[in-house]
């Protein structure tokens, strides 16, 4: 064993070593069962000079898992021993043991009071702690006014713990607060640094509870600032150094509580902007250390009322981080960047560079961060280079990111399209890499999307063809790709386009590929669906006789498919051949140009009714989700299966 | 963007080794046996299936969870919302560090045979879960006295008993 400053307690050491040598939990349980009656034996004993052991073993027991409740009136019993080794693990018992929600816990307040104004610091320090960790609302109210004393008056070993037994009764009891405003304030003059950090951390706590609190304090931050001036320039403290910085914990405290009093108010932000602009210059960033200070003066300074010079510093420092080799800082940079790009947006667009390269970094955690970042940074004038570097990002991303990463890009595409032959091929493109992952309401947005956009019907047509030859595996493009077909048809066979090179096919070729989708294993019924509405809607621009004999044979095979909405559809369409033949042209007219927010928008069925009066009827509570079927049947023909 | 009551609270720490089996818990807030124990066996597991390149914070629930692996023993803080992450990286190195010098090369087994030594140096350096001394010299110095007093009262215990044998 190595070298320790007091002695072990080699009966406690036994039992461990007797638990660990165990070679099955079963064996385990047995040797903790038999320790755990012969602790139970100790406790009923009368006072063998061995209590502290007993106790400290039954800690270990409860600590791997097992129940030691039996153990908490032991606990209550050596906190009020006068033996500072038995106070000593009684009071740790009771912290491990007991908590505040528990009856047992109130039988120790008396010991406590006691305790506190005993004439040994060690053992008003074990007090201390029992109270800041697990004292209840009753036992803060009960003995604030010790803590305030002692807050006055003892030495810098108690005050320090008495200002963070005070923090925890303030949490615990928010008016509380009033009572040591006073002490806490005449604490800042203190040159201890314990003190000192325990004054801030407490000061700190009273202004968040307390408006008129903080307001007093804001007199304060000269003194603050002159302390962290002493932190930061003057000569080297061996004692609170850490690779370079002096007391970076007490720093950290101080920034914090600066950025509460300079917050909504110009006059404190004034006092303190120097400081934080030389601490933003002058804290090395080498170390992790050195990072962590001024990751506390980037969030003050972004949190008052600070110059705008001092805010772009700020940023600069995290653009800085970006490119850490320590992924911690990188990930640092993310979220404070993400805090800030709505208010901040110019500055942040200068690191865009950095954000969109982090969309490559290995750690999970950053990529979806860099991703939130990254959308968030999308704007009309860099729309075009950001949207290759979020599909480049989606083509390869985590799987789990992919949702967030389409329906980002989607958002993206759908305010910031440079054109409308840009927004579509972005979105085919998503759904050729991601289909999969993209929302329901893709399907009938981007059809809406394509009838809207007139002059492209053929180029769009073109490209969803090719897509459809090459896979039918993502379900959302064969979809839209199906109801393209079914509508625009005329223009694929056309064999001319502007946009694009065109195909030549015939219609055989075209209900090949439908067929194709219908038949295949891959095809969810919803896009059979689509495909089967498509191939009755081919229109031809030759007499219709030779391919209506095929497309009434596909049409007739689904009328007894076991899947029904495929059967329902397949036999209405059959009837439309047969008994309403003279409508079936009307019937099958080119629909008209879907507008936003109709019902076809989102849940693909179009009543045929004027927009307004649907939507109004959308926006009455109690509306049914699904809207009502009209009673004419031979309409239900046109507003089935729009999309 | 920040709420007007911000959050700076380590709620608990804890200590578990690359097998999960836990070596120091210390809740600063008020929870039942029941919910400790289930926070620990997720949160233990949610770290331990962290790969090596992976950050030290995650974001678990409502709070954020800064961890670090020293050899075999994971350290694991869990903080507010508004808290700072690379600060409490620190606050757990400053741990270790005042482990390491009062073991001697402190390794997983000294914390494990002597746990209430752990707790006794946490509560040293930690109190309701804020940083109470910032000096090291100054923590390991409390330390040494709080163990001599521990020694002095043993010893003069032993010594009662032996008077008293003597003279029967």
């Amino acid at each position: 064993m190595h070298h320790t400053a007091m002695s072990p307690s080699v009966p406690l050491q036994e039992m461990i070593r007797a638990i660990r040598s165990a070679r099955t939990q079963c064996e385990e349980r047995g040797v903790i069962q038999r320790e755990c009656a012969a602790i139970r034996a100790q406790f009923r004993q009368s006072d063998n000079g061995g209590r502290s052991h007993n106790l400290a073993k039954l800690l270990y027991v409860h600590m791997l898992g097992y129940p030691a409740h039996f153990g908490q009136m032991e606990c209550v019993r050596m906190i009020a021993s006068p033996r500072y080794s038995e106070k000593r693990v009684g009071y740790l018992g009771a912290m491990m043991l007991l908590d505040e929600k528990q009856d047992a816990s109130l039988l120790i307040t008396n010991s406590i009071k006691n305790d506190l104004s005993h004439s040994n610091q060690y053992v008003q320090s074990l007090a201390l702690c029992t109270l800041a960790c697990m004292g209840s609302a009753e036992m803060c109210r009960d003995l604030a006014p010790e803590i305030d004393r002692l807050l006055r008056a003892s030495n810098s070993y108690i005050k320090k713990k008495a200002a963070l037994c005070a923090v925890h009764i303030v949490r615990k009891v928010h008016d509380l607060g009033e009572l040591f405003t006073p002490a806490a304030r005449s604490l800042l003059a203190e040159k201890n640094h314990g003190v000192l950090h325990g004054a801030v951390v407490l000061i700190t706590e009273l202004c968040e509870r307390n408006q008129e609190t903080l307001e007093r304090f804001r007199k304060t931050v000269p003194d603050l600032v002159q302390i962290m001036k002493g932190l930061v320039i003057s000569g080297y403290s061996p004692e609170h150094d850490v690779a370079g910085i002096s007391d970076p914990f007490l720093q950290v405290r101080i920034l914090r509580l600066l950025r509460i009093l300079g917050r909504n108010n110009e006059g404190a932000s004034d006092a303190m902007n120097d400081l934080l602009a030389q601490v933003a210059t002058n804290t090395d960033s080498t170390k992790t250390v050195g990072n962590a200070v001024l990751y506390e003066t980037v969030l003050t300074v972004l949190h008052i009322k600070s110059e705008s010079g001092l805010r772009v510093l700020a940023v600069n420092i995290l653009g800085r981080f970006l490119l850490n080799n320590d992924r911690n800082i990188r990930y640092i940079a993310m979220i404070s960047l993400q805090k800030i790009v709505g208010t901040d947006h110019n500055a942040v667009q200068r690191h865009r560079g950095t954000i969109v390269d982090c969309l490559k970094d290995q750690d999970a955690s950053v990529k979806r961060r860099a991703l939130d970042l990254s959308l968030a940074l999308v704007s009309a004038s860099n729309v075009r280079s950001m949207m290759k570097e979020l599909l480049l990002f989606l083509s390869s991303c985590p799987p789990e990111l992919r949702a967030q990463a389409a329906s980002g890009i989607f958002n993206a595409a759908e305010r910031y399209a440079p054109s409308q032959r840009w927004h579509i091929d972005t979105i085919l493109h998503v759904l050729t890499t991601a289909g999969g992952d993209v929302r329901d309401e893709t399907v009938p947005n981007l059809i809406q999307l394509i009838t809207n956009a007139s002059e492209l019907h053929c180029y769009t047509v073109h490209k969803l063809y090719r897509a459809l030859l090459t896979d039918i595996s993502q379900q959302s493009l064969v979809q839209v790709a199906c109801w393209c077909i079914g509508e625009y048809g005329d223009l694929l066979l056309r064999g001319e386009c502007q946009e694009t090179e065109p195909v030549q096919v015939t219609e055989d070729d075209v209900l090949d590929a439908l067929e194709t989708v219908l038949q295949s294993h891959m095809s969810s019924p919803a896009t059979r669906g689509f495909a089967l509405t498509a191939t009755m809607k081919l229109r031809t621009p030759l007499s219709l006789t030779a391919n209506t004999d095929r497309i009434q044979s596909i049409v007739s095979i689904y009328g007894s498919c076991i899947d029904v909405e495929l059967q329902q559809r397949a036999v209405e369409y059959n009837a439309l051949f047969r008994k309403y033949d003279h409508m079936r042209a009307a019937v099958l007219e080119r629909m008209p140009v879907i507008e936003k927010n109709s019902p076809g928008h989102t849940n693909g069925e179009s009543t045929g009714e004027p927009i307004k009066d649907i939507q109004t009827l959308k926006v009455k509570q109690g509306e049914p989700l699904l809207p009502q079927q009209p009673a004419n049947q031979v309409l239900t023909l046109t507003q089935m299966h729009v999309v | 963007m920040f709420s007007l009551i911000s959050s700076f609270q380590m709620q608990f720490m804890l200590l578990f080794s690359r097998q999960g089996k836990l070596r120091l818990q210390k809740w600063y807030v008020p929870l039942s046996d029941k919910e400790k124990k289930k926070i620990t066996r997720e949160l233990v597991q949610t770290v331990l299936a962290r790969k090596p390149k992976m950050c030290s914070f995650l974001e678990w629930r409502d709070l954020k969870i800064v961890y670090k692996r020293y050899a075999s023993l994971y350290f694991c803080c869990a903080i507010e919302d508004q808290d700072n992450e690379l600060i409490t990286l620190e606050i757990i190195h400053r741990y270790v560090e005042l482990l390491d010098k009062y073991f001697g090369s402190v390794c997983e087994l000294d914390i494990i045979f002597n746990f209430e030594k752990a707790y006794f140096i946490l509560d040293e350096f930690l109190l309701g879960g804020e940083a109470q001394e910032t000096s090291k010299k100054n923590v390991l110095k409390a330390i040494e006295q709080a163990d001599l007093l521990q020694e002095s009262f043993d010893e003069q215990l032993h010594s009662v008993l032996t008077t008293v044998t003597d003279t029967l």
